[in-house]
């Protein structure tokens, strides 16, 4: 028996699931209350991008709620799925935990407890196209990874058992406190709407300047994690095994752990806490292509970020002129596909 | 030149001393049985030696090279190691198990190559593990397990092999086949093996150079007729044994003598 050649296979799905991924994008830009034709979506980008230019056939306002309304949009909701499931990946690698996802070391309650702070906070600032909520929320993920790695420490090693354990007791203490002061105060209260969105999550990209910053991180994160991932099969090991065959463990765990909570915190920063997505994305791919990080990396950037641009799609639309909570739409789209999945062929499902 | 080198080596966790001043020397293509009671240090004296520990005093030098200094890759490529008990998460297929001995070859831009793949089928086939490709790991039986996990650390292409209880969990046709392939590994291909034992008879019969330890020190060193003899293995054991020679082989072996109760308790139901 011969062992497959797995480069030519993994361009193969690579190129399939980015054709996937700008099919999307193209459809999900089409798509919103005042519609475009397809084919203008597609001729104004193209003029945008490419020298050779289209006649307009169509009104300059839809060429401006194209650019730079929906385009923007649908980019941001691509990013947060490309860094929620890559993050995911590197999370449930790390930790050789099938149930890891990327808010398991206390991202999500540090996050939340930023993101409502900084509605209290009285000041209001802006930062190249971030306000206060996006910019503490981001703060507030990677100081208390920080915290938990920190707390976790003993001698040199951060055991995993300790990190989650330590990730759950202070993401637990984070999450009572954020609860306290939406009760204390009198300004939250009439504001729960605001709090209660970030926590299940939206994208909420209102320009360029926010893509501008996140895409960067999001995409050296994902890029960082691709190069390292050979490192992160290794893991699988066990981290004495994982040493065994020549890898750092605590550099590469400081590492990957840094990668994943940067991911998560710069997706979190412009769509709040959107759930399923860092969990379901991994599993769902992991069952099709097995458990490789060299090509389950950029295929869970590719496939969450789709996934993520038709549930924004679905949450802006479903309900229109309301739009509902994007992490609504992952969970209901995503449990069933998960459980297609789980129960295919009637083999029993192996973590 | 020795593969191993070992000077007054000492290694203790934190609630106490594990190895006491341990001197070992090894030379290339030899094959060391290591055996002793359960807790004598066995286990710490491989992971010292693979630098997954560090000795708080002493020397450890692989193939002349300090192996404190090393780094972790440059060490994964002089010291291989198969652990006694290993799970792995995921579905992982055998050759993406057997793949992942190649982690020390790889570089970020430079993760999967034809050398690799070729590494990896001829290890496979070395071991007889190829009619294995494409099943799942964790579907295999303990014997094929421990094949593949021996594949993969063949795999990492290093001149010193180390095995801790590599039979453990195996009945005793799959104990035999290990070791078979162990010692045809060190009579074909130089590889220095150096494999901790639980089975004295085994160990008897495959190695041709016995350590046994106790309470951190290695009490016993040579062939196996030296270091199996009733009053070494009752010191270190604290059992009463009898050695007798093999019949066959010549190699001794060791047979349990019951305590005297407990003797007489069969004697009298044998006779009812």
């Amino acid at each position: 028996m011969r062992i497959p050649s797995g480069r030519r296979r993994h361009i193969g799905i690579i190129l399939l699931l980015l054709l996937a991924l700008i099919g999307c994008l193209a459809v999900a830009t089409a798509i919103g209350s005042v519609s475009v034709p397809f084919g203008d979506v597609l001729k104004i980008c193209w003029n945008k991008l490419l020298p050779f230019d289209f006649g307009p056939t169509w009104r300059t306002v839809d060429e401006t709620i194209i650019l730079d309304v929906r385009l923007p949009r649908v980019i941001g909701g691509a990013l947060v799925g490309a860094g929620l499931a890559t993050a995911g990946v590197l999370l449930q690698g790390l930790l050789r935990n099938p149930m890891a996802d990327p808010y398991i070391i206390g991202t999500s309650a540090g996050s939340a407890l930023g993101a409502t702070a900084a509605m209290l906070l009285p000041i209001s600032m802006a930062f190249l196209g971030f306000g206060m909520v996006p910019m503490l929320a981001f703060a507030g993920a990677l100081s208390t990874v920080f915290l938990v790695y920190y707390l976790a420490r003993v001698g040199g090693r951060t055991p995993i058992v300790s990190m989650l354990l330590a990730g759950f007791v202070v993401s637990a203490m984070l999450t009572a406190f954020m609860f306290l002061i939406i009760t204390i105060s009198d300004s939250l209260h009439s504001r729960f709407s605001s709090v209660y969105g970030f926590l299940m999550g939206g994208v909420s990209v209102s320009g360029w300047g926010q893509i501008a910053v996140t895409a960067p991180i999001i995409l050296v994160g994902i890029m960082l994690a691709r190069l390292w991932s050979f490192r992160l099969n290794a893991f699988a090991l066990g981290e004495e095994g994982a040493a065994h065959v020549g890898v750092e463990v605590e550099r590469n765990k400081a590492l990957f752990l840094a990668l994943g909570s940067v991911l998560t915190a710069a997706a979190v920063s412009i769509s709040g806490l959107i759930g399923f997505v860092g969990l379901v994305i991994p599993h769902a791919l992991r069952l099709v292509l097995g458990p490789d990080h060299r090509i389950m990396i950029p295929a869970c950037a590719l496939a969450g970020a789709a996934f993520l641009v038709i549930a924004d799609t679905l949450a802006r639309t479903v309900a229109s002129p309301r739009e509902l909570p994007v992490g609504i739409i992952t969970a209901l789209i995503g449990a069933p596909v998960f459980l297609y999945l789980l129960r295919r062929g009637g083999k029993e499902y192996s973590l | 030149m020795s593969a191993i080198e070992m000077k007054r080596v000492c290694f203790s966790y934190s609630n106490g001393l594990v190895l006491r001043d341990v001197e070992l020397s090894v030379r290339k293509g030899e094959m060391v049985g290591l055996i002793g009671p359960n807790g004598a240090g066995k286990t710490t004296l491989i992971r010292v030696i693979s630098g997954i520990l560090n000795a708080r005093q002493g020397e450890v030098k692989l193939d002349g090279l300090d192996a404190g200094r090393l780094k972790r890759n440059a060490l994964a490529r002089e010291v291989a190691v198969v652990p006694q008990q290993f799970n792995i998460p995921f579905a992982y297929k055998v050759e993406e198990v057997v793949m992942l001995g190649r982690t020390p070859f790889m570089k970020p831009f430079r993760d999967s190559s034809e050398m690799d793949r070729g590494v990896i089928m001829q290890t496979m086939d070395r071991v007889g593990v190829r009619q294995l490709v494409g099943r799942y790991f964790g579907e295999l039986s303990g014997g094929e397990r421990q094949k593949v996990v021996l594949a993969m650390a063949l795999a990492q292409e290093t001149g010193l092999l180390l095995l801790d209880e590599p039979t453990a969990h195996l009945d005793i046709s799959h104990q035999v086949e290990m070791l078979e392939l162990l010692a045809e590994m060190n009579a074909k291909r130089g590889l220095t093996i150096i494999s901790a034992m639980h089975d004295l008879n085994l160990a008897s019969a495959y190695f041709r150079r016995l350590v046994l330890m106790k309470e951190g020190a290695i009490v016993a060193d040579g062939p196996p007729e030296r270091v199996l003899t009733s009053s070494t293995i009752a010191a270190a054991y604290s059992v009463s044994v009898h050695i007798q020679p093999h019949p066959l082989t010549g190699v001794p072996q060791v047979v349990v003598l019951p305590s005297t109760a407990a003797a007489e308790r069969l004697r009298h139901h044998s006779v009812a």
